[in-house]
Parts: structure tokens; sequence; C-alpha cells
């Protein structure tokens, strides 16, 4: 069914039809929309779910936890500082193994004190062992939702999944959407069913001490789940437009104009819009320039990326959040799996909700076309 | 030739053993004891969650487990968000009915880290038991002082020292900051009364909405004393009216026995390492605070105090 | 008795590190820990069950007879059902090495 609503409620529709059984929520900017909406789903009996008024996120994902090793599909969502506070609980829920699936709006981390969009909450907890998945539009949010808990479910994966939506950016913007029916949802994602839970019947133990002598081959364990999702992100992709008609690139990178580039910039989320307008405007003057958007951070998609960038002459690598004391982080991650022949440069850009405009890119395209690309704050 | 008895029960309480044996307490801990006995009350319909702690860490070493019942530990100070996540799927799964949840922390994790936690899942009214096993420190990080530290006791944080005596503020009044939530059910436990743990804990358990019990759990290693003298010292806790058995049911307080002509707190300091520096003078204070907190809570007994909300 | 060899099952790396086998600690004999041993005279025993009820490790248990006896491969000395029971029918030794 068509609608024209905001990318929050989109993704809330999305999670609304995987059926969630349990939902923990936290009011923060510019997130709450998404957990409104749902709140008002389950009121007007419109979503069967458990909703838990928490009085803070690390409860929000604490809760989580517990209702997931109780055997039932959990979602939460959050931003920024929430995240933030939800930190602790991010590498627990990794290391059980539980599927949960977080919707973080993405918003800079204080301080000082900022409610736009950056990418500084989810680039800072990239270790944690969690599934991330970037959307640039409102049906894409709806549709990554319902991949992020086809994906995490996956017995091969059991890893919980973020999905990321910019800040305002994307949250608060308006768009046509196409809501599937909710049979196509359920035949797409069935019921969750889990290898553990807290059962009466069968009693286990959950999250004991993990000592010297095997911590490492749990994390090992884990490594090797997010090895296996690659293909299953792929493929889960792939599916979904068997079931949707619809599919964002092959589920981890979408290339746009990349089969004879020689300079092409690297980003996620939202300003790859504006980047994809840019670069259709260097295409219009003969300039053989492309775009390489990346959906999803971990697993990091090595091997497309390497293939992605053949032919390129130079790389721009456009970070939304600084490691300080070093450089952006996906333009870390980009430079060391990239052929070193590629000249790979990095900008810090639109950060605290800095806007990214085609003047932007066109700094930055501008200093591709050097000899010697030197990358750079883009203030 | 006799036939074998079967005998159901010893001492009025349950033979099974839900907390086995093998768990990596210290010899004589009053926790490890509470915890067996709240499980003789709770029984195989449980489900456990345990915070951070001493208890957590000595019941799940990987890949031996204490458990008889499924349990599970999370972090620090989150005990009962854990248990209102679990609340929640239980009734969502339809499988809420007869199964008992419960909430299990330290004082740490109850009295400080887990304090927000804890009165978030009061108030949204969760149906679970939070027990606070209480050996007044942070034990298992090798003896901090926490809320639940009584006044000038002997922590590593709040050491005896020549200009600082120990720890200078007295011992948070959790349990009436949780009766104030409007719970109906919370009351005091302690090891030198097993029976009465039991029961209460039972009460606890058939409470609508959320309960708590605070238990009163010496530590041979925290507190500096013999390990076979748990018991003694909680008797002794009761005798001085340091640690009163007390239930708040329905907004009304109820003594489970009065002490009528309570033991000099001296005889209970005088057991432990950890009030071995003490002088007269701060022996006498401890003795008015004791006093205080007892008339308080005589003021209220009886009286219809606590808003019930649940 | 002898310091007992410690032999650490061979581990199996369950997924997320979750423990099957409920009650395994039961493998694990604290026993060795001892300094003193308590031990019970059957005779002087009135069966009240105090020393039952108290042990913290559930060491001391009921046999079918519905005697009470010390399992001397949990218990760690720690003596409480010494001082428990209420006819000193439980005395404490030094634990032979």
């Amino acid at each position: 069914m068509k609608k024209v609503v905001e990318a929050s409620m989109a993704l809330a529709l999305g999670v609304k039809l995987c059926r969630p059984d349990v939902i923990p929520m936290y009011p923060i900017t510019p997130q709450t929309h998404i957990v409104e909406n749902l709140s008002e789903f389950i009121n007007n009996g419109d979503l069967e779910s458990e909703m838990i008024d928490v009085e803070s996120e690390h409860s929000a994902m604490s809760a989580a936890i517990g209702a997931s090793a109780t055997g039932v599909r959990a979602f939460t969502a959050t931003s920024s500082q929430g995240w933030a506070l939800m930190y602790e609980m991010l590498p627990i829920a990794s290391g059980m193994r539980l599927p949960i699936v977080i919707a973080l709006a993405n918003r800079a981390l204080s301080a000082p004190i900022n409610i736009w969009n950056d990418h500084s909450d989810v680039m800072s907890a990239r270790d944690q062992g969690l599934i991330q998945l970037f959307v640039e539009s409102g049906q894409e949010a709806l549709d990554t939702a319902i991949m992020a808990f086809k994906i995490a479910e996956n017995r091969d994966v059991l890893l919980p999944a973020v999905v990321n939506i910019d800040g305002f950016s994307l949250s608060h913007v308006f768009e046509e959407i196409n809501e599937p029916e909710q049979k196509q949802v359920d035949a797409f994602l069935p019921k969750y069913r889990p290898v553990h839970f807290l059962d009466i019947n069968n009693p286990k133990t959950f999250g004991p001490i993990g000592f010297p002598d095997s911590f490492m081959e749990f994390k090992l364990a884990q490594q090797k789940a997010m090895d296996k999702a690659l293909p299953i992100i792929k493929k889960t992709n792939s599916d979904f437009k068997k079931a949707f008609g619809r599919s964002y690139g092959n589920g981890l990178i979408e290339l746009y104009k990349m089969n004879d580039a020689k300079q092409a910039v690297l980003c996620s989320g939202t300003i790859a819009g504006t980047a994809r307008a840019y670069v259709d405007e260097l295409r219009k003057k003969g300039k053989k320039a492309g775009l390489i958007k990346l959906k999803c951070l971990r697993p990091f998609p090595e091997k497309e990326l390497q293939n992605a960038m053949k032919g390129l002459k130079s790389l721009g690598v456009i970070d939304r959040h600084i490691s300080l004391g070093f450089k952006g982080p996906l333009f870390s991650e980009a430079k060391t799996i990239a052929d070193s022949k590629i000249k790979i440069s990095g900008f810090i850009a639109g950060l605290g909700g800095k806007d990214v405009s085609m003047k932007h890119f066109a700094n930055v395209f501008s200093e591709l076309s050097k000899s010697n690309p030197k990358g750079g704050w883009l203030l | 030739m006799t036939p074998e008895k079967k005998v159901e029960k010893i001492l009025g309480m349950s033979k099974e053993e839900l907390f086995a044996s093998g768990h990596r307490a210290c010899a004589g801990c009053g926790e490890a004891l509470t915890l067996r006995h709240l499980m003789k009350a709770a029984g195989k319909n449980s489900i456990v969650v345990s915070a951070t702690g001493c208890m957590e860490v000595v019941s799940s070493p990987y890949p031996q487990t204490s458990w008889e019942v499924p349990w599970i530990h999370v972090a620090f100070e989150t005990a009962a968000s854990v248990a209102s996540g679990i609340d929640a799927a239980l009734k969502k799964q339809g499988r809420r009915k007869g199964i008992n949840l419960i909430a299990l922390g330290g004082d740490g994790a109850s009295f400080d880290i887990g304090f927000g936690a804890i009165s978030g899942a009061l108030e949204r009214g969760h149906k679970f038991t939070y027990v606070c096993t209480d050996n007044e420190a942070y034990m298992n990080t090798g003896v901090q002082r926490s809320g639940a530290t009584p006044l000038y006791a002997n922590t590593t944080t709040s050491p005896a020292g020549k200009k600082i005596i120990g720890k200078l503020e007295p011992k948070k009044p959790l349990p009436l900051i949780v009766a104030s939530h409007g719970i109906r059910y919370v009351a005091q436990v302690s090891v030198a009364n097993l029976l009465d743990m039991q029961n209460k804990i039972k009460k606890a358990l058939n409470t609508e909405g959320p309960s708590f019990i605070h238990a009163y759990c010496p530590c041979p290693v925290g507190w500096r004393h013999d390990s076979g003298q748990a018991i003694n010292i909680a008797r002794l806790a009761i005798e001085t009216r340091v640690f009163p058995l007390y239930e708040i049911e329905n907004g009304i307080l109820k003594f489970s026995r009065k002490i009528e002509n309570p033991v000099p707190v001296l005889e209970y300091l005088k057991t432990q390492g950890r009030f071995r520096h003490l002088k007269e003078d701060k022996v006498a204070e401890i003795q008015d605070f004791v006093n205080k907190r007892y008339e308080f809570l005589l003021g209220i007994e009886g009286k219809k105090c606590f808003d019930v909300l649940h | 008795m002898g310091k007992e060899k410690k032999k650490r099952e061979k581990i199996k790396f369950s997924l997320g590190a979750v423990i099957e086998e409920p009650g395994s600690t039961k493998k694990y004999k604290t026993g060795s820990w001892r300094v003193f041993r308590p031990v019970l005279m059957q005779d002087k025993c009135i069966k009240c069950g105090k020393c039952w009820a108290n042990c913290p490790d559930a060491a001391i248990k009921q046999d079918s007879k519905g005697n009470f006896f010390i399992d001397y491969d949990y218990c760690k000395g720690c003596l409480i059902c010494v001082n428990e029971c209420p006819v000193k029918a439980i005395l404490k030794e030094v634990e032979k090495k």
C-alpha cells in the first residue's frame, strides 16, 4: 500500500510488520517518533507487542536482552547519548548471541550537546559485534528493518543488528513509500526460533564467566558468525527483491556509475543522495565519476569494496565521524583493504548536523583529480 | 525390615537442592546459604536473573553452573531491568503464569548501581521478586564500601584511617525506599531464621506485582569473622536491633519478632574485624543510631504509611 | 588426603557460552578446600536437621534411614554445623593431608 510518511514512521511500519514481541522504549531526539509510532500501534491494537517504558536506555537494552533470552523477538530504538548509555550492553547482546534489532537515529555525541545528524554514535561502537546497516530513504528504512531481523535471526549469524537512519536528515523527512502486506512479510520472515531460551523444562545458564581458556574461542565464534553474515546479507537482499520487488545494491554496497569511473567517493547514509547528484553533474561534463554507497559497515565488505574500486585512480572517503587523534574510521578501514595504487583520501564532513552540500562534493572531486589528493575537513 | 521412609521435607523445608554444591563461594558464606534457601522456597518453576557479584561469579564458572533452574546473568546494574524484559516476554508467550521470576542482586548491585533499574521496574509493576543478598560491601571486588555498608565500618575504600575512621554515612534504608514505590510486599530476612526466610520468600512470590526481599548475609572474609560464625552473628544482629526482621505488607509494617530487651550493639560489633578499630565514643554513636532507626520503625508500625499502588 | 588433581574437563564452546547442563558444579569437589573438618557423632545426633539446614554448600545429607551425614566431597570446613548443633554432636578436627 502506498502512503506518504516520515521515515521514522516508515521504519516503525517495517518493524511492526515483523511482529516484535517485546519493545522496551526510551525517548531521545531524534529517534522518539519511532517509539511513539510503535506505542500508538500497540495501544490501538494494531500491534500485539509488550511495550516496556523503561527508565533509561541502559535498561532498554537490558530488558531487550532479557526478552530475547526468553525466546522472543525484541526491538528497541535510540540515538547518540542513549546509544552511548546502552554501550555496556551492546557487546553483551552480541556475546550472548541474541538477535535483537536496534534502530539508531544517528545523532552527534556530546559534548557540546547536539541533536543533529552525524555518525559519531554508530561509528564509535563498530567493534561491539553488531551487524551494522545504513539506509538512505524511508523505503530503505522500512525494508532494511525487515531484512535486519532476518539476517540477525539466521542460525549461522545470531548477532544483534543496528539499522542506522540519519537523525532529522532522514528520520523526519516525508516521502512516498510502499508498505508491504503483512502476509508478504510473514512469508519472508517466519517466527523467531531461538536455539537457547529460558525454559523451566530445560534449565540452562546464560551469561556465565568465560575464563581466559575459553574467552577467545567465544569471540572467534562471533567473528565467524560475522564472516558467515556477509553472504547471508547478500542473499537476504536478493530474496527481498524476489519477495517485494526491491533491493539495495548487493545488500552490502550499492554502486552508482562505477563501471568506468576513475574518481569516486565512498560514503553511507543520506549524503549519498547529494553525492549521486554531483556525480551526475560531473558525468554531464564528461568526467568519469562514481559513487560507492556503503550499506553494510559490519561485517565489513572487504572483497566487494576491493572489486568496486578496481580501475579507480582516486577515491574520496567521506566520514561523518572523526576518530579524534587519528582519522575518519571509514577512511582508515577503506585504506587498509584498498589496492595501494589507488590514491585514497579521507574527508570529515557533516559533523553535528552541518549540511553536506554540492559545494563540498565539488571540493572533494576537485581534490581527487589532483596528482596528490589531500583529504581534510569539509567545514 | 522397616520399609524406607520417604522424607520429603526436613524441618518443614523442601529437600530439593536447586543451588548445587561445588559452587565456589567462600567457606561459611551467608549469601550462598541464603540462595540455597531461596531456591528451596521458590522451587523448580523459577527463572533467576542475577546481577554481577559474588553469587553470580561463584555459581557460573563456564562450563559449570550451580543452577538447576533457568538462570541468566547480564551485567551489574541489570537484574531488575533484565527481569522486566523476561516478564514481558513470558507474558507475550502466554507462559507467565506459574513461573517464579526472581531478580538477584548483592548490595552493590541493589543499593547503588542498579538502584535506578529497581525503581523503574517497581514503578512499572512487573510481576517479579527482587532478592537483595546484602553483605554490606562490594565483596566480590575485595571489600569496598557500598550504600549498604553500615556506619563506621572498615572497608578498603572507607578504611579506618588516622584521620577518617571508616564509612561516615549510615546505611541507606533501601527497604523503606522500595516500600515507598507502593508495592505490596517488602520483607527483611536473615540466615538466623531460615524457616522465616523461606516463608517470606513464598509470600513474596505469591504477591501481586513486584515484591522485595532484603536478606542479611554475613561475610566471613569481608567482615573478618570466623567462617563458622555466620549464624551467630546474624542472630546477634537481630537481638541488638541492628537488623530487625519485619514485613511491610500492603503498606503496613509488622515486626516478625519484637526485640523488647535488646542486647547492646557492642556485643555485635565485637564479633567482626571490620569494627575492631572503634572506640567507646563511636560505639555509643552507633548504638544511638541503631536505637533511633528502630524507634522510627516502631513509630510507623501498624500504620498505613505507604501507599499501595500495585 | 592428598591434593586433588584438578582435571579440567575438555571444554566445549557452546553458542553464546550457554551452559546446558544444570548443576554441573557438582563435578567440582570443593572438599579439597578444607583445613578443618566437622565430624558428626551419630550416637549423639538427635536428627534435628539444623546442620543440614545451615550448610551453605548442601554438604550435609540425609540417607534413606534418616541419618544425617557429611559429604566430604563438598564440605569446605566452615564449621557452621559445629556451632549450630544443639547437642554438640559435631566436632571440629584438623583435616589430615
